[in-house]
């Protein structure tokens, strides 16, 4: 709609300057907002995460007192989670939906730029925390009552106001995703001839809405709980504080979802592009996907195994969650029968889609083993978990990240990235995140509780290797950031071409590289 | 890379196959001593391998794609998808494989969750940053703090063997005797987990949680709490001394007596006070208001200058007592004896330049506490 009075002035291209950016309602410019605004919040969390190491290289207290080190423990999740990775898969949605189902832009071009704008606020809200009297949030990032409530310094208060914040901005992102997709297709895209990344994108959307209202329902009761003397999480004053994780991981897991699910679209473009087959079996994805996010609203409680739940709970959330080992399965078999007896190649998207595939099947097998009840009494809140929940989310969720951005950063700024610089990338990281998460699961599984400053002597061998494994992936990251730099404002790299690889399948392939700021003004027709 | 992801694995799997020749590299989950621990090790076992032959085939095949199917050797793709054959048959094959992991894990649940005809009653409450143990059918309850010293935490002191896993009184438990723990907290939430003993249950303020345990062998068990509860998180560990029933029964006998004298209120002199004050701030005071008595404001105030400490001293006692509501200060009267909170008091009045000269008699204390508030 909007576009339509934009053609009517011939008022093509952007504004100039940093108008452009604050006052754009482009897909293509608050796309990119959103990717720099995932790396800026990965940067930070990522140097928490080395506070985090370099305090735990050795036993004893050498550089931060515990309090300080909860701060980080908790300010590293929630940057990480809500900051970095939501947002760039937000930021890639904003990319590549309109161009991958023939769209002109978003659905909701206002909403869109108001759902970016709101995050820098939110995220510097939750920052300035830190250097408020009390420290910032340091109850974890899954902030548990009453630890969070009555026990929590006074920062907590912003700590909810930014998380409302940030759950607008998602729930606005979702809503504007699923109102392109159901009403901007092309004419003959079919929702069964949707690229994946549309589809798991759609299935991710609907999960946000439902259950975003919940987190800030949660955090609402925390408000009131903290300034209005009520006790819905106080046990003194009649309240549940088991109640409090209840409704936090039945927005949690489904959370846990919405970080992955988008990353299952991503890989399935790239391996099927550098296979050079067409992927074994699309339908069956797209219902594996929508069964895991059916599934995702009933197996929350596997995260509260040792709360004394009654044995009926435990046996229902224990059955339920291994059974999403099923649709898992079948989306790891998909991409793997899709490698087989392709015409393989190994530019750096395929890397690190590859090494997708692998570490987060390993992250999923943990997971299989979280499932079984009893066995977790002993994993429950130990490194064994956290080994299992950074391998899919890093070599998982973040790995798929940087793959899309390699993949189609071509089409996005008309160069492309330095292979041998991306090779390194990979490799460095590949390498760091392993010697980083691996040793985790053995530290777990001898004993190492999780979110501790410091350890039992024991434990010391291996978290110093983690510690190592940790600064060489940190650091690996900064050639990804020179790598993108010095393709996009550097302008090196030779010319991409508008098909970029060899044979990829989807819209977006069809344009000029670099995408034209309005692309797809006259629908194309799909057949 | 694949061969890096395939060695890790199989790393993985020849370490803990030879897991008792790496035992003190603590690689694995312990066996532990009683039949649930080592019933929970022997499930996990099965599942991890399990998921070994489940990761061999899947990245077998991924492995020999990346070298026969790879562009560089010439192979051509094919254009092969959809098989619904084949598609039935990877949904249903892993259904299979899960039912027969659910069969064990089941039973071992249900065995896990039969806490009725315990001998011994033992109630764990976590607070922070110490445990309390009640022997229920007993008159016997005490405080288990970490025993580690501040100097060792700060690297001036070499690290003792058990560093951060040793407390000053440990819970003694005795062996072949089926003990049933009722978990709760005062405060937030810890949890309470001995692993030898596969006992991991959550202390939550306000509810009253089940575990129980038959311990097989004498010996000393550790273990910490493992929910965040806050500053002191990684300082409150749990020792467990299981002993032949024989000696239970004296030594709990003999904790008896020694409590009971202890209830009795005797005068002390100000060198008695300071000195017992300083152990009692240690344990109880220390990890909030630090060891100067600085604090951390605004969250914990300082006690070295405050209002507080060089007020009036009847109510220095009252805050002890009764704690400060919507703080983190809690209220002592149930946890520390009279003399305690006597010498405490006067130790805050007396350390680190607090020259106010007064002391807290452990009548003075008695007095204001059964007065109430």
């Amino acid at each position: 709609m909007s576009h339509a009075i934009d053609s009517a002035d011939h008022h093509h291209g952007p504004d100039k300057g940093i108008l452009r950016w604050v006052y754009t309602t482009n897909h293509k410019d608050i796309g990119t907002m959103y990717l720099i605004l995932a790396l800026g919040s990965l940067l930070i969390g990522g140097t928490m995460a080395f506070v985090i190491r370099a305090e735990l290289f050795q036993p004893g207290l050498q550089l931060v007192d515990p309090n300080f080190f909860n701060q980080m423990t908790t300010m590293h999740g929630l940057i990480m989670v809500f900051g970095a990775i939501m947002p760039a898969f937000v930021g890639l949605a904003n990319w590549l939906v309109p161009m991958m189902i023939g769209a002109p832009d978003m659905a909701l071009p206002r909403i869109n730029n108001w759902s970016f704008w709101l995050l820098p606020f939110a995220f510097g809200m939750l920052i300035c925390t830190l250097f408020m009297d009390g420290g910032a949030p340091n109850f974890g990032w899954t902030f548990y009552a009453p630890l969070s409530t009555t026990y929590a310094p006074p920062s907590v208060t912003f700590f909810i106001f930014s998380v409302h914040i940030m759950g607008i901005s998602s729930i606005m992102g979702a809503v504007n995703v699923i109102v392109t997709i159901f009403n901007m297709r092309a004419p003959g895209m079919t929702f069964m001839k949707m690229p994946l990344f549309v589809w798991t994108w759609l299935i991710t959307a609907f999960l946000l809405i439902a259950v975003m209202p919940v987190l800030a329902g949660v955090v609402t009761m925390m408000l009131m709980d903290i300034h209005f003397g009520t006790s819905f999480f106080n046990a003194a004053g009649g309240g549940d504080p088991v109640m409090f994780q209840h409704v936090f991981w039945f927005f949690g897991h489904p959370e846990v979802y919405i970080m992955i699910l988008p990353a299952f679209g991503i890989v399935s473009h790239i391996i099927s592009t550098f296979s050079r087959k067409p992927l074994f079996g699309y339908t069956s994805m797209v219902w594996a996907t929508a069964s895991i996010a059916v599934l995702s609203f009933i197996v929350w409680a596997h995260h509260m195994f040792t709360v004394g739940l009654p044995l009926v709970g435990e046996l229902f959330f224990m059955y339920s969650t291994m059974l999403i080992a099923v649709p898992t399965g079948v989306k790891v078999f998909n991409w793997v029968t899709t490698m087989f007896r392709g015409s393989i190649s190994f530019e750096t998207p395929m890397l690190f889609a590859i090494a997708f595939v692998v570490l987060f099947t390993i992250g999923g097998l943990s997971g299989l083993m979280l499932a079984i009840a009893p066995a977790d009494f002993q994993y429950h809140d130990t490194y064994f978990v956290v080994a299992h929940f950074h391998y899919v989310l890093v070599p998982g969720a973040l790995f798929s990240i940087l793959a899309a951005v390699y993949y189609w950063l071509p089409k996005w700024c008309g160069r492309m990235y330095n292979e041998t610089l991306g090779k390194w990338h990979f490799w460095m990281s590949f390498i760091g995140v392993n010697i980083t998460f691996f040793p985790m699961h053995f530290v777990g599984l001898a004993g190492m509780p999780r979110r501790i400053p410091d350890y039992a002597l024991q434990f010391a061998d291996f978290n110093a290797i983690v510690s190592v494994g940790a600064f060489i992936f940190g650091l690996s990251q900064l050639i990804f950031v020179y790598n993108v730099w010095r393709t996009t404002i550097g302008g090196k790299g030779e010319k991409a071409t508008d098909k970029v690889w060899d044979e990829p399948t989807g819209l977006e392939w069809d344009i000029p590289s670099p995408a034209p700021y309005h692309t797809f003004q006259e629908p194309p027709v799909v057949k | 890379m694949k061969r890096v992801g395939i060695s890790a694995v199989s790393a993985l799997l020849l370490l803990s196959t030879a897991h008792s020749a790496f035992a003190e590299w603590g690689l694995n989950m312990t066996e532990g001593v009683t039949k649930v621990s080592q019933n929970i090790h022997g499930l996990h076992m099965t599942i991890f391998y399990i998921c070994v032959v489940i990761a061999i085939v899947v990245f077998g095949v991924m492995l020999y794609s990346i070298i026969y199917h790879r562009k560089s050797r010439g192979a051509k793709a094919a254009n092969f998808h959809e098989s619904t054959t084949v598609e039935i048959l990877w949904t249903i094959v892993p259904l299979l494989i899960l039912v027969g992991m659910a069969i064990p894990a089941t039973s071992s649940l249900i065995d896990m969750y039969d806490a009725d005809d315990a001998e011994i009653d033992v109630q764990v409450t976590g607070y922070q940053w110490k445990w309390r143990y009640t022997y229920l059918k007993e008159d016997v309850d005490f405080f288990s703090v970490l025993a580690t010293s501040q100097e060792q935490i700060n690297n001036t002191e070499e690290k003792g063997e058990h560093y951060l896993l040793e407390v000053d009184k440990p819970l003694v438990l005795p062996v072949d005797t089926k003990i049933r723990f009722l978990l709760t907290a005062q405060d937030v939430i810890h949890s309470w987990w001995v692993p030898d003993l596969a006992v991991k249950k959550d202390a939550i303020p306000g509810f009253i949680n089940e575990s129980w345990t038959i311990i097989d062998k004498p010996g000393i068990y550790r273990g910490q709490c493992t929910e965040l509860c806050g500053t002191g998180h990684g300082y409150m560990p749990v020792v467990v001394k299981a002993v032949a029933k024989d000696e239970y029964a004296a030594w709990i006998a003999q904790q008896a007596k020694e409590q009971a004298a202890a209830r009795e209120v005797k005068d002390m002199s100000m060198e008695e006070l300071m000195a017992q004050g300083e152990k009692v701030y240690t344990s109880n005071c220390l990890a909030c208001h630090q060891k100067n008595g600085s604090g951390m404001p605004p969250v914990f105030p300082a006690l070295k200058g405050s209002k507080v400490a060089l007020g009036p001293i009847e109510d220095h006692i009252k805050i002890v007592l009764h704690g400060k509501k919507g703080t983190a200060m809690s209220a002592f009267a149930e946890q520390l004896r009279v003399s305690d909170i006597a010498s405490v008091v006067t130790y805050e009045r007396n350390a680190w330049g607090n020259d106010k000269g007064d002391m807290a008699t452990p009548k003075q204390v008695k007095q204001i506490k059964e007065s109430g508030k």
